[in-house]
């Protein structure tokens, strides 16, 4: 697929498949389309050409009930800041449809380490407080795919550790990860595939030794076709 | 789940923020109430109205403080993308703008329970003459004036002169609307009233509604997309 905004080209004729129980890592500087890419997927964004198979199915074949199935965590946190932690999670919970909202909320909670903090507004919350609380939005109702951008922002070293740990379970629930970030040292050993974007081209980064950071920085020096 | 569920929560999650930062009931309250009394300072001489005055007054305050109130409700949808988050979800994307709707609608509610009082107060109109046709004209205005108002809003979110565009794309579309509600209330509030005619602007006003909101549900989600 490709897009274009304009004359500006944010993605050039990509290909990519993503498997189930599978991290992938998108990394590229800053406007290299990562927000794009993840925007297409999640069906907000439409691309100029080309289109985007589910298992084999387009989003307009799926219908509305595809995203249903995906999980969005975005760089702003799609949080209402008037509303609590615990109403944020319910609103959008029931939106999704989820059985049993109200354990599904408490558990999020907890997850979220927000249990003593659940009826305090959003908008008194640290940028880290509610980075926990949008990831645990964008998995309210556990969906299949999961697109993260930038998700370490604003994390402490624990919370960063939590999200780790929260990416090893959606692996092995099957889900399909698919994480934007510039955090070289919180994603290393997290990912299982990294694929850098310049320019709106993609390019698979083999595993071939090294940390995320050398192997990124020899891929953006060499030359793109 | 369906759309007028989905519609319905979204509506409800917006009073609910509403209730919690009061900032768009007291600002477009404020706002319809210092217009009406302005203007009664210039069309109020020795206690009398000039004819038709009130109608037009009234309608002017519904339109400008509903304006108000299209671009602060957006506004909060874009501060931190939920509008985003609205569009992501299972539900169809026609439950949003119903959603939004809906909620617009119970705030212009709120504020025009409040100014006809005021009209009736300040410009000696007949507010108690025919309760029912002048609440059915402002219901049918109001839902006109803010099913056009909903759609424009949501398509200028991230527009940058959004507060500049907003009116300038709403008021030329929004005209018939606005003429119908004060040429049928100004029926009810004249000297010699004519209910008939208010009877008929009503049934113009139900069919610009009709037109108005099938177009903007038609629209919404193609506008939407990215």
């Amino acid at each position: 697929m490709s897009r274009h905004f304009g004359r500006r080209r944010a993605l050039a004729k990509t290909t990519l498949t993503f498997r189930a129980g599978q991290v992938t890592g998108l990394f590229g500087p800053n406007g290299a389309g990562k927000t794009t890419l993840l925007g297409i997927l999640s069906t907000v964004v439409r691309p100029t050409a080309g289109e985007v198979r589910y298992g084999g199915a387009t989003a307009r074949a799926l219908g509305d009930p595809l995203r249903g199935r995906i999980g969005v965590l975005g760089h702003d946190l799609f949080l209402y800041g008037d509303l609590s932690a615990r109403e944020n999670l319910e609103f959008f919970g029931r939106l999704y449809g989820v059985e049993r909202l109200e354990d599904r909320v408490a558990q999020a909670l907890a997850s979220a380490r927000l249990d003593d903090r659940a009826h305090d507004r959003v908008a008194s919350f640290s940028r880290g407080l509610r980075q926990r609380l949008a990831l645990e939005r964008a998995l309210i109702h556990d969906p299949r795919l999961v697109l993260l951008d930038e998700p370490f922002t604003g994390l402490d070293d624990e919370s960063a550790g939590l999200l780790g740990e929260r990416l090893q379970k959606l692996r092995a629930a099957g889900a399909i990860v698919l994480m934007a970030t510039h955090d070289f040292e919180s994603a290393d050993g997290l990912i299982d595939r990294m694929i850098a974007l310049r320019a709106g081209k993609v390019r698979e980064i083999v595993p071939d030794g090294g940390s995320l950071r050398d192997r990124y920085r020899r891929a953006m020096a060499e030359e793109w076709a | 789940m369906s759309t007028l569920r989905s519609a319905l929560l979204i509506a409800r999650k917006d009073l609910l923020v509403e209730a919690r930062s009061r900032e768009l009931a007291y600002t477009t309250l404020f706002f319809a109430v210092a217009c009406v009394l302005v203007f009664s300072f210039a069309f109020v001489s020795e206690g009398k109205a000039i004819d038709g005055a009130a109608a037009g007054i009234l309608w002017v305050a519904v339109a400008f403080s509903g304006t108000l109130a299209l671009g602060r409700a957006f506004e909060r949808e874009r501060q931190s993308e939920t509008l985003r988050a609205l569009l992501l979800a299972p539900a169809e994307r026609t439950a949003v703008y119903l959603g939004k709707l809906a909620g617009l609608l119970v705030l212009m509610a709120a504020v025009e329970i409040v100014i006809v009082p005021v009209i009736g107060l300040l410009f000696a109109a007949p507010i108690g003459r025919a309760p029912w046709l002048l609440a059915a004209l402002l219901g049918a205005g109001t839902l006109g004036f803010a099913g056009v108002g909903t759609l424009f809003a949501a398509m200028l979110v991230r527009a940058h002169s959004r507060d500049v565009l907003l009116p300038v794309l709403l008021y030329p579309i929004t005209v018939p609307v606005i003429i119908a509600g004060v040429r049928g209330t100004g029926a009810i509030f004249a000297a010699e009233p004519n209910f008939d005619a208010a009877v008929a602007w009503l049934s113009m006003l139900v069919f610009f509604d009709a037109v108005f909101v099938t177009l903007a549900l038609w629209t919404f989600a193609p506008v939407m997309e990215e």
